[in-house]
């Protein structure tokens, strides 16, 4: 299967993106690692009439810290982000997740704008960057702004990106050595998640949760990061994983499913994080 | 479009439609029938192939984003009719039987060990996450995998690569 | 020494893994410059009306040459059901026309031929097809009850019925009856190559077709067919091909299409399917809803077994439809149970045909079997492994007929489960899974056991003969043609290491050479594990006659008595005895006069490997994910002639088992719809599900062939899937569960343990 026919441009900058965003209106789209975009196009579920091609794009590739921050380059593929040493000495969650998405091939073309632009809510590092409650920095006709990450994702496929506008960065608290946890459920291992649950010690002191494939968004947990607030046990709090969450039922899982592997789920990953216990992935499963 | 590349050590400069998937101007332009198309929906592994020295599908790279990269293809791989470390391997452990996933499961091994030059069994079958195989149960494979490793750093490199280190 | 029995790499491979093979959408053959494309537009409704079909847009984009819909048909006749007794009423036409019923998701509704491969996606796209939805029939219980009849020139959904109800008192004698009813899912083959077909036609008003298929010569005589050709003007050849698992065997509508469209357009016509056309239209395995009742004693003693079979044929009958008598045929499995009995109907659905699914019908039985004998022993409170070994046929030299009616020609499959148990340290995994469940561990163990009986070679359309041709040149180097078919099984190094043990020609000069209907007019293809124990045998018997011609011709030239000539294999010819080196070579022979044979090999009937397996896998019971861990099994096939092309294909076979225990399933929404028509969406087994695998040896030959070999190509997937499905249900027993459905997925597995510990049953 092939796409339908497109106009292709490639540019080398940041500005060169806006501008051509800016001249191809509506019907261009970003391409950066390709590996969201043009497997729906194959299938023609997508047909943008133009190709806007940043992956050339070097000033959008990179990790450094910041201040109290790590700030990620959009461009970043994401066996850049599992490998950067950066990342693994100050945001240790974000390579270990990276490390999680698809295979190896998928990682090696992979953005980290690209995942967070797609909104897909089953993604894993966009479940990551809300538990970190990291920073969407975008860029646009009228110059750059941030965006809590809280306030990004919108609905399904729907951000709050507007029109001329593209992500340049990500940044994210620097968590250094506090606890962390990722519980990705899959079918196979290199599957998307049936559900995922990312747990962080954050700087300030308190616990980032949230989940992914519960909902039409990847989502917070924020009944139980408000229960462990208050000073519940790990076992209470993972308790309220599901409320709030709109689990779809499909032919993995149906929402009841999905709403229990949401509490195991969570209180796997808050256990880890908290040092109580290990990972309890599925790599760990295979003797 | 006008696109560029070297293929296997050769210049490489060709009209594409823009839409010209790179495992299609590899096969249709360029004659290189070795990657194979199993899926739509880069889930089989059976079009990978290394662009400048990294394992990617080609069903899901546009040729025009391969302008300026240097592409490795099965047929890139041994060098003067002598097979490399991994082609070796997969033909004394009996890696392959149909043939159709093994271009891209060879590439995709070289991809792991040059990644993890001393792999364990369940870190091979982990760097092969992306290739599917319906023949061989991947047991022989990841022998394979596991055997071509012993032959030191040579498994994880194609042969461009090499030259670059050497000269 | 021998070289039969040794572990010869592959001769293919040098060429596979530098320059690929070449398959057939990889051809360059000449013949094939300035190849039209097909691409055909397919029915997005399982079950409706076509009101419009409207293609005058199509025609008019860029590079199309043509589209034909149902009304561009000429007087293609539908193609008639493949088996005699089917009615004609299941016809499948070339392309549904308005006013006609589309029967499946991928049922052919028109098609585009473009100059270029990408212009045949966007015209399909733009062919406008309106369907009036009817009900769709998912499923045998939806369609046994006739509501919505797909054929209704037909009457029915009924297809077929074999055997008779169960006599009412069956189980009056047994102090144990254990009824249940399970499912045996449907599943893709998913060869990595999708279908594709080329066709040319010569000038001779022949026609060539590269096709990837199983078995050149029956694709050549149903494509003849369907076109009214004679079969004479069909040239037919199989390229390399990607793997078949049964879904290969026989044409596909879609090849004769392609050859039909050349000869419409005067220019060769290439197609290749995307993997989604794959998953709709290709044929699709398995495919049973079975109910099993099994009655006996409590000392584990079993009296009666019955099966029965309700089997989905899909839209349009194919060979799904006779595959529940093989099921019948070996519902008895392993077992000596004095009353045996098995039944089946077969239904016509809005789903993909059935077909062929590596094992085709026996390992539906042995699953069958093997649940039943797990059902029982979790009834009577026996280990299961005891008793099977209550219940086996005691071991056997001479045929034994079973219960359900086969005649197995050799076994011993109490020596096959100790073997396997004993290298798995049974007894071991049994304390250190006691020990779990003492500790409440999260991570449970599950060990299953499955032992299995198969058959092989059985007629299928080919007797069970098959022929070869041995040609020795005067270069020294040979030449095989053989009418067996391999799509990854390693004829080609096989064959001529039969060759080279009489011969004494080296393995790398001699080749092997199938599929072309030109030259090798006569063949039974590559299905049912039948290659080796009769193309083989007959490779074998080639050889073995060559000898003979060439010791005649020996004689002559060398005025010698011709029993004083000997093979002499150091030299690859003959000697007289007792001074070997000083005869005349095969070459020498072959000189003057070709040295040829042709020959054809008959097997008395057809043979039964056996085996047992064990798979232990870890259950995380709070999630219900289970991990395979360990597959131990042993694997009998008679005498192997090359041990490392065996074990290929045990490793190839018992994945595709795990696979259908654990993960892979072709699931339909209620109208219908495929929901698992792409490789994200369908799990297909990959290398982090599976652990290595532990292979143990044992070797019983048959007397049917004088190879003294069994069929290797399915037994690890019929002993495999039972094995894991019932090792899933071991890690859970203690929790209250008796039996889950394959694929055992974790959401199956979590509810399984919840519903048990509900109380109720499961
Ligand atoms: C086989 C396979 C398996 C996968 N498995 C997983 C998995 O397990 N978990 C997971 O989370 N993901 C998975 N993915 C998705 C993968 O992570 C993608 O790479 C990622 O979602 C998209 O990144 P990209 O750079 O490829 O984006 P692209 O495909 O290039 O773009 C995706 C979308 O984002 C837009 N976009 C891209 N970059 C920007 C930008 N900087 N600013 C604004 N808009 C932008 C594009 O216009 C497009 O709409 C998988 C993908 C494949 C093909
Ligand atoms: S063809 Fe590229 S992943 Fe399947
Ligand atoms: S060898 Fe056939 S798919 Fe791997």
């Amino acid at each position: 299967m092939i796409p339908a026919a497109f106009e292709y441009v490639r540019v080398s900058t940041v500005d060169e993106a806006v501008a051509a965003l800016a001249e191809h209106g509506e019907d261009a789209k970003i391409l950066a690692g390709g590996h969201s975009l043009l497997p729906i196009m194959k299938l023609r579920l997508a047909v943008p009439s133009v190709l806007i091609d940043i992956s050339g794009v070097q000033e959008l590739s990179y990790v450094r810290v910041d201040g109290d921050e790590v700030a990620i380059g959009a461009g970043t593929r994401h066996h850049e982000l599992e490998k950067s040493e950066v990342a693994q000495a100050e945001v240790p969650l974000l390579p270990h997740v990276a490390s999680r998405v698809g295979d190896p091939q998928v990682r090696h073309k992979g953005t980290l704008g690209g995942t967070v632009a797609h909104c897909d809510p089953a993604s894993d590092l966009p479940t990551a960057l809300l538990a970190l409650g990291a920073t969407v920095v975008v860029q646009g006709p009228s110059g750059r702004r941030s965006i809590p990450i809280t306030e990004f994702f919108l609905g399904f496929f729907e951000t709050a990106m507007e029109e001329g506008e593209l992500i340049v960065e990500l940044r994210v608290p620097r968590t250094g050595a506090g606890g962390w946890g990722y519980e990705k459920f899959t079918r196979r291992e290199n599957d998307w998640p049936i559900v995922a649950a990312a747990a962080v010690h954050l700087p300030d002191g308190s616990v980032g949760v949230a989940l992914a494939n519960m909902g039409g968004v990847v989502l917070k947990a924020s009944a139980v990061e408000a229960a462990l607030a208050e000073g519940r046990s790990i076992e209470d709090a993972a308790e309220l994983a599901a409320e709030g969450t709109s689990p779809s039922s499909d032919m993995h899982a149906d929402a009841e499913y999905r709403s229990h592997l949401a509490r195991l789920l969570t209180k796997r990953a808050l256990k880890v994080a908290s040092g109580e216990t290990g990972a309890s992935t599925a790599e760990s499963t295979a003797a | 479009m006008q696109v560029s590349m070297t293929v296997n050590g050769q210049q490489r400069t060709d009209e594409v439609e823009p839409r010209t998937l790179l495992a299609h101007h590899l096969r249709d332009n360029l004659g290189l029938t070795a990657t194979n198309i199993g899926c739509d929906s880069t889930s089989c592994g059976a079009c990978t192939v290394m662009v400048d020295g990294l394992t990617v599908k080609s069903c899901t790279v546009l040729a025009l984003q391969a302008e300026g990269s240097e592409v490795t293809t099965l047929e890139g791989l041994s060098t003067d009719g002598e097979l490399h470390p991994v082609q070796a391997a997969f033909r004394s452990e009996h890696g392959l039987q149909c043939g159709f996933c093994t271009s891209g499961m060879v590439m995709a091994a070289v991809g792991v060990l040059a990644d993890n030059p001393n792999p364990t069994d369940r870190e091979v079958r982990e760097g092969l996450e992306g290739n599917l195989c319906r023949c061989t149960g991947y047991h022989n494979i990841v022998q394979a995998v596991l055997k071509a490793a012993e032959s030191g750093p040579a498994a994880g490199q194609v042969p461009s690569a090499k030259q670059e280190v050497t000269a | 020494m021998s070289i039969l029995g040794t572990r010869v790499v592959r001769t293919e491979d040098p060429l596979f893994l530098t320059r690929g093979a070449v398959y057939t959408d990889d051809l360059t053959d000449p013949r094939l410059a300035g190849a039209l494309h097909a691409t055909f537009v397919r029915s997005t409704v399982a079950h409706g009306t076509v009101t419009e079909v409207d293609a005058s847009a199509a025609r008019e984009a860029p590079g199309v040459v043509a589209v034909y819909t149902a009304e561009d048909l000429g007087d293609l006749q539908p193609v008639p059901p493949p088996l005699p007794f089917l009615d004609a009423g299941f016809a499948r036409p070339w392309l549904v026309p308005v006013g006609g019923r589309v029967h499946f998701v991928g049922d052919l509704v028109a098609v585009v031929l473009t100059e270029e491969r990408y212009q045949g996606e966007d015209a399909a796209e733009m062919v406008v097809v309106d369907i009036d939805p009817l009900p769709a029939v998912v499923g045998t219980a939806a369609a046994a009850t006739d509501e919505t009849v797909l054929f209704p020139e037909v009457g029915t959904n009924k297809v077929a019925a074999f055997g008779e109800p169960a006599p009412e008192d069956f189980f009056a004698d047994c102090e144990v009856v254990v009824t249940r009813a399970i499912v045996n899912q449907r599943v893709a083959a998913a060869p990595l190559e999708t279908r594709a077909a080329s066709a040319a036609w010569g000038e001779d008003g022949r026609v060539t077709i590269w096709c990837t298929n199983q078995g050149a010569q029956q694709a050549q005589g149903q494509i003849a067919g369907w076109l009214g050709l004679d079969p004479k003007l069909v040239h037919l050849v199989t390229p390399d091909v990607g793997g078949g698992f049964g879904a290969k065997i026989g044409a596909d509508q879609e090849y004769a299409f392609v050859a039909w469209l050349a000869q419409q357009a005067g220019r060769p016509v290439r197609w290749a399917e995307s993997r989604s056309e794959n998953m709709t239209g290709m044929l699709q395995g398995r495919a049973q809803d079975q109910v099993i009742t099994i009655g006996g004693d409590r000392d584990g003693t079993v009296k009666a077994y019955s099966l029965v079979v309700n089997q989905d044929c899909g839209a349009y009958p194919r060979i799904g439809t006779v595959l529940p008598t093989l099921t019948m045929l070996m519902a008895a499995a392993v077992y000596d149970i004095p009353k045996v009995h098995a039944q089946a109907t077969c239904y016509a659905t809005n789903g993909t045909s059935i077909g062929a699914y590596r094992g085709a019908g026996r390992p539906e039985a042995t699953a069958a079997a093997e649940r039943a004998m797990d059902l029982f022993a979790a009834e009577i409170g026996m280990d299961p492994a005891d008793v099977r070994r209550k219940n086996f046929i005691a071991p056997f030299t001479e045929p034994f007929t079973t219960s359900s009616g086969a005649t197995y020609d050799s076994g011993d499959y109490a020596a096959a489960l100790d073997r396997v148990l004993e290298a798995a340290g049974y007894a071991e995994l049994r304390a250190e899974q006691a020990r779990r469940r003492e500790r409440g561990d999260v991570r449970q163990l599950g060990i299953g056991v499955s032992a299995y009986v198969e058959i092989t070679g059985a007629d299928s359309g080919h007797g069970t003969s098959e022929n070869a041709e041995l040609e020795v040149h005067p270069d020294g180097t040979a030449t095989v043609l053989t009418g067996t078919s391999p799509h990854g099984q390693g004829h080609a190094t096989t064959w001529a290491m039969l060759a080279s043990e009489q011969l004494g020609i080296p393995v790398e000069k001699i080749t092997v050479l199938h599929g072309d209907t030109d030259r090798i007019p006569d063949g039974g293809g590559t299905m049912g594990s039948r290659s080796l124990q009769q193309g083989g045998a007959a490779v074998h018997q080639a050889a073995v006659e060559l000898v003979e011609v060439a010791r005649k011709r020996a004689a002559e030239l060398l005025e010698a008595n011709p029993d004083d000539l000997e093979v002499d294999l150091a030299n690859a010819g003959l000697s007289v005895k007792g001074t070997p080196g000083t005869g005349i070579t095969w070459a020498q022979l072959a000189a003057d006069e070709q040295l040829i044979v042709q020959t054809t090999f008959t097997a008395n009937a057809p043979t039964f490997p056996f085996g047992a397996h064990v798979a232990v896998v870890e259950t995380d019971v709070e999630s219900g994910k289970a991990v395979v861990t360990r597959l131990i099994t042993v694997d009998d096939a008679g005498t192997i002639i090359n041990p490392l092309l065996a074990e290929g294909q045990r490793h190839g076979g018992i994945a595709q088992g795990v696979g259908q225990a654990l993960l892979e399933e072709i699931l339909y929404d209620e109208d219908g719809n495929p929901q698992t028509s792409t490789f994200a969406d369908y799990p297909f087994v990959s290398a982090t599900e599976l652990p290595s695998f532990e292979l143990v040896e044992m070797a019983t030959p048959t007397p049917m062939n004088p190879l003294g070999a069994k069929g290797i190509g399915e037994a690890g997937t019929i002993g495999s899937t039972p094995a894991v499905q019932s090792a899933v249900v071991d890690s859970v027993a203690h929790l209250g569960v008796r039996h889950i459905d394959m694929p055992a997925t974790s959401m199956r597995v979590w509810r399984a343990v919840r519903e048990a510990q509900k109380g109720s049953t499961n």
